[in-house]
């Protein structure tokens, strides 16, 4: 929304973006309600009671009133806890992606935005994805802490090094539109900039199509997988005994110290990143770290290949990617 | 009392009793260290403001053409840094803290004489550090120093700005101890928990928070220290450290320090709404018991800084809903504030149009802080300018103004001056249009996506960039013009007496400025505070002139006569 060249609301491409937009309103216009009272009472008790006017009966004597101290204590608490139940609602379906979204993978880091698709599409400060398809957008950083902000979607979601993050939308306008880094990262966090581009479906799959994509994400990590001698322990005819990770994504896991995690994303680079940390009941702490040996793209590439096993054997890996957090177990795991 | 001398002699007067300058920076009287920490966080101010200024010129255009993004950032760092712990949280209880405590209780001074003057000089110390990084070239982390940027990735001197934090924390604890002792042992008699000035239950308040939260902060920053100098792995995850463990801690200390920088501006405005208003306040164990509230609360609400982190979901939810709670006490005094002007007998002068601009400002970045409650829109409004007007309306909006206020009602205690009433009226309205002119475009560019810490940023935000830098120089003046009234004040003012606004409270009781050892005889305490006459015979202006002051407490004798 704007008047003579001037932005007074941003443009939304979601309907989450919409329902965010419309709880700010109601929720401002309810403050406004509940602080205007307060400005009126003081200019017309300012005017009434001056010194100067003799009018006014000032005999009656007021110094407290339990009855309208609990009263203006509890009436706005409920009323704005209305708007505590309805934003934690919102807050809730963005943990929860749709089974299905479609997945993209970035990592931030000083000062720039690295995404990839699935088939192995990658781009830099630029986000490609396709209008009226809920879209997951699995994060990464490979040094401080960023925060990918996507304005028209009223959404932003931090970049931790060392941590998994993911968020999701359902854009709904094809477009280009603004992406930003909104966690302060040095000296050129204001550069961190980028777009978001929304494709209408068919658009979408012919600029897949049009790339020349090399290998894709889960094809770079079964070579990798290969190459860094993971299939040696970890493959079926393997001389040292260690867990098969072909169906490992998002089943439970027992742990020898007595917990059940789920494998999801944060699980699996952890293990790769940190072995000792939570090893898997009846196995050997014998796994190397991985850690400083293979980047933030390769590990990546990685969990795709990974993921992409258990979805071979019926196990849909996107389709499970889905509803992480949801997992009381789980939520353990992250603390 | 009626034949109290214009002003006291120079050897009861505090300021005059002893005048080596030896007498002034070993005094052990709470009255003189007040003003040692005063002229510390003038300075303090000065160079705070001038991050400020970059900032807001820098902002003018989108392109970043006036400083390099380096010293753009060094801008803010520098801003925050001394801004929240070189004036903001010692503002009010170091300086009217220390002079009124004492006073408002009818004790001869602190329990701890000797420690508060320690306090004022390690606050000192901790000056010297923080400066000095930003003297060699600064650094640039934001006054939040995240880590892995603070303690693996930042250039600069960051190493030497902690310590100087970490070291200022210690003359925070010292204060608050001091203070708590004050209050449970020196109460004068007859001065009951219930019959305090509610300036002493904010106190009271604050110095727990100092006590029990600042020791967090000091074994955080131990922490990056140990990090950045050592390589011992906490926080940075290439080390095995966890990133997010570090925000945990430090908005574990950083949020109740929020109310560290504004409970004592509560209690400033209850005794500004009284004196103004010449009413019993209304609701007294409202408004004391909510400080508390306050207090406890406050430290069970850190995690709403970290809703976007990836932290739990059930965690988002929970820290939300406390936060929505911890609007409840703050709104409680809002709302009291105005209904004691009911029935009162109200002035507009000069302190009482500060503590109104207060409760205004207040109300707003307290209701605005309950929206960045509001999960789904936090994840929108996060680290945008729209924070940073939250906690500016707050922060500055209202804890510096009630600081202004406090300055102008005792003002005349503390020099024994009063100053032009005219000007006093003009800075107050001059600062209310220019912090709103500053700072309200911020909300909306903020909703608009504008982040924070954007050294260039889209031309689309340009014009609320504009506005808001337009209303700066409005807000210097609003800051600056007091600077040259009071001072002329001080040599050409007429003599303010005792008790130039008529107001209750022990401190108007003694000759100002007053007697070093505050009180000439026993206190005995035997009302409550605020306890204002209900029909007033006294007519005159406020603040009355001194010279008047024998005729009008002859007319007041009488009407108290009248009045048995
Ligand atoms: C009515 C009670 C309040 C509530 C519910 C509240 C809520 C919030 C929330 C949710 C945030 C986080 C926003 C974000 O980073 O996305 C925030 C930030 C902040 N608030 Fe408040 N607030 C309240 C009162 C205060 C007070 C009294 C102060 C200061 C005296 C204050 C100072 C701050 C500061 C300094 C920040 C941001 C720090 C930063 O990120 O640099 N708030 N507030
Ligand atoms: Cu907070």
């Amino acid at each position: 929304m704007s008047w003579a060249g001037i932005k007074f609301w941003p443009e939304a491409i979601s309907a989450h973006a919409e329902n965010v937009d419309a709880l700010a309103i109601s929720f401002f216009a309810l403050i406004w309600a509940l602080a205007v009272p307060i400005g009126v009472a003081l200019v017309a008790f300012a005017w009434r009671y001056r010194r100067s006017n003799d009018g006014p009966d000032r005999q009656q004597p007021h110094h407290g009133s339990a009855w309208l101290e609990w009263g203006w204590m509890i009436l706005p608490f409920l009323l704005t806890l209305a708007f505590f139940v309805w934003s934690a609602g919102l807050y809730r379906d963005q943990h929860h992606p749709p089974p299905d979204a479609r997945e993209v993978y970035g990592v931030g880091l000083q000062w720039m935005w690295k995404f990839e698709h699935p088939g192995g599409q990658r781009e830099i400060n630029r986000l490609t994805v396709p209008a009226g398809e809920p879209v997951r957008v699995v994060l990464t950083s490979q040094d401080v802490i960023h925060s990918l902000f996507l304005p028209p979607l009223r959404i932003r979601q931090d970049v931790v090094p060392g941590l998994t993050t993911s968020l999701w939308f359902e854009a709904e306008e094809p477009g280009v539109y603004d992406l930003r880094c909104t966690e302060f990262c040095g000296v050129s966090h204001s550069r961190m900039t980028g777009e978001l581009v929304v494709l209408e479906p068919a658009e979408f799959e012919a600029w897949l199509a049009a790339f020349d994509a090399g290998p894709t994400l889960a094809e770079a990590g079964e070579r990798l997988y290969r190459d860094l001698g993971c299939s040696g322990c970890h493959g079926p005819n393997a001389a040292v005994r260690a867990p098969d990770l072909a169906h490992l994504y998002r089943r439970p896991v027992p742990l020898e110290r007595g917990e059940t995690v789920i494998a999801d994303e944060q699980y699996i680079t952890d293990s790769i990143l940190m072995p000792e940390r939570d090893v898997v009941a009846g196995y050997e702490p014998v796994m190397p770290s991985f850690e400083g040996v293979i980047e933030e793209s390769e590990l990546v590439a990685l969990v795709a290949f990974i993921k992409s096993m258990a979805a071979e054997d019926g196990m849909d890996g996107n389709a499970m990617g889905a509803d992480a957090p949801s997992d009381p177990a789980e939520e353990e795991d992250a603390e | 009392m009626t034949d109290a001398p214009l002003a006291p002699p120079r050897s009861e007067n505090f300021l005059t009793a002893k005048e080596t300058i030896r007498s002034w920076f070993l005094t052990i009287d709470h009255k003189r260290i007040a003003l040692l920490y005063a002229a510390a966080l003038f300075v303090f101010f000065f160079i705070g403001a001038a991050g400020a200024a970059v900032i807001r010129i820098e902002m003018l255009t989108p392109q970043g053409d006036v400083v390099s993004a380096e010293g753009y950032n060094r801008a803010f760092t520098l801003h925050g840094v001394i801004m929240v712990w070189f004036f903001l949280v010692p503002l009010i209880p170091t300086t009217f803290g220390n002079f009124l405590l004492p006073l408002m209780l009818g004790a001869k001074d602190l329990a701890f004489p000797r420690l508060n003057l320690a306090s004022w000089y390690v606050f000192m110390i901790s000056g010297v550090f923080t400066l000095a990084a930003i003297w060699l070239g600064g650094l640039e982390t934001g006054w939040t120093f995240y880590t892995p940027l603070s303690a693996v990735y930042a250039d600069g001197w960051v190493t030497l700005a902690i310590l100087g934090v970490f070291i200022s924390g210690f003359s925070s604890i010292f204060t608050g101890i001091n203070f708590i002792v004050t209050t449970h042992t020196l109460r004068a008699p007859g001065m009951t928990w219930f019959r305090m000035p509610l300036f002493v239950w904010s106190l009271y308040a604050t110095s727990l928070v100092m006590v029990l939260a600042t020791p967090v902060l000091a074994i955080t920053l131990l922490l990056i220290l140990a990090e950045r100098a050592f390589g011992i792995g906490v926080f940075d995850p290439t080390l095995g450290g966890d990133p997010l463990l570090f925000q945990h801690l430090f908005w574990f200390y950083s949020h109740p320090a929020v109310y560290i920088m504004i409970l004592p501006a509560f209690g400033v405005i209850s005794e500004l709404v009284t004196a103004g208003a010449r009413n019993r306040v209304f609701g007294y164990k409202f408004i004391a018991f909510s400080s508390l509230a306050i207090a406890i609360l406050g430290f069970m609400v850190w995690g709403h800084h970290m809703f976007t982190t990836g932290q739990s979901m059930y965690a988002g939810i929970v820290f939300s809903f406390l936060s929505f709670l911890v609007a409840v006490p703050s709104a409680v005094k809002a709302y009291n504030w105005a209904a004691t002007l009911y029935k009162g007998r109200i002035t507009l002068n000069t302190p009482f149009l500060y503590a109104l601009g207060f409760i205004a400002l207040f109300v707003f970045g307290g209701l605005t802080g309950v929206i960045l409650a509001a999960l789904a829109v936090d994840l929108h409004v996060h680290d945008s300018y729209f924070v940073v007007a939250h906690f500016h309306y707050i922060m500055v909006g209202a804890a510096v103004t009630a600081f202004m206020g406090a300055v102008h009602f005792w003002w005349p205690k503390v020099t024994g001056r009063l100053y032009n009433e005219h000007l006093g009226r003009a800075s107050a309205i001059l600062l209310w249009i220019g912090f709103n002119l500053t700072f309200f475009p911020q909300f909306i560019m903020g909703y608009l996506g504008m982040p924070r810490r954007y050294h260039a940023y889209d031309p689309e935000f340009q014009v609320w960039h504009l506005l808001s830098s337009a209303g700066t120089p409005i807000l210097a003046m609003g800051y600056l013009l007091p600077v040259f009234y009071l001072g002329w004040s001080l040599y050409n003012g007429r003599p303010a007496g005792p008790n130039p606004w008529r107001a209750q409270g022990l401190e108007w009781t003694v000759s100002s400025p007053p007697p070093e050892h505050n009180f000439h005889g026993p206190v005995k305490v035997t009302r409550e505070a605020y306890d204002y006459p209900k029909e007033d015979a006294y007519k005159g202006p406020l603040p009355r002139d001194a010279w008047r002051e024998a005729e009008d407490d002859r007319e007041e004798g009488q009407a108290a006569e009248d009045r048995r």
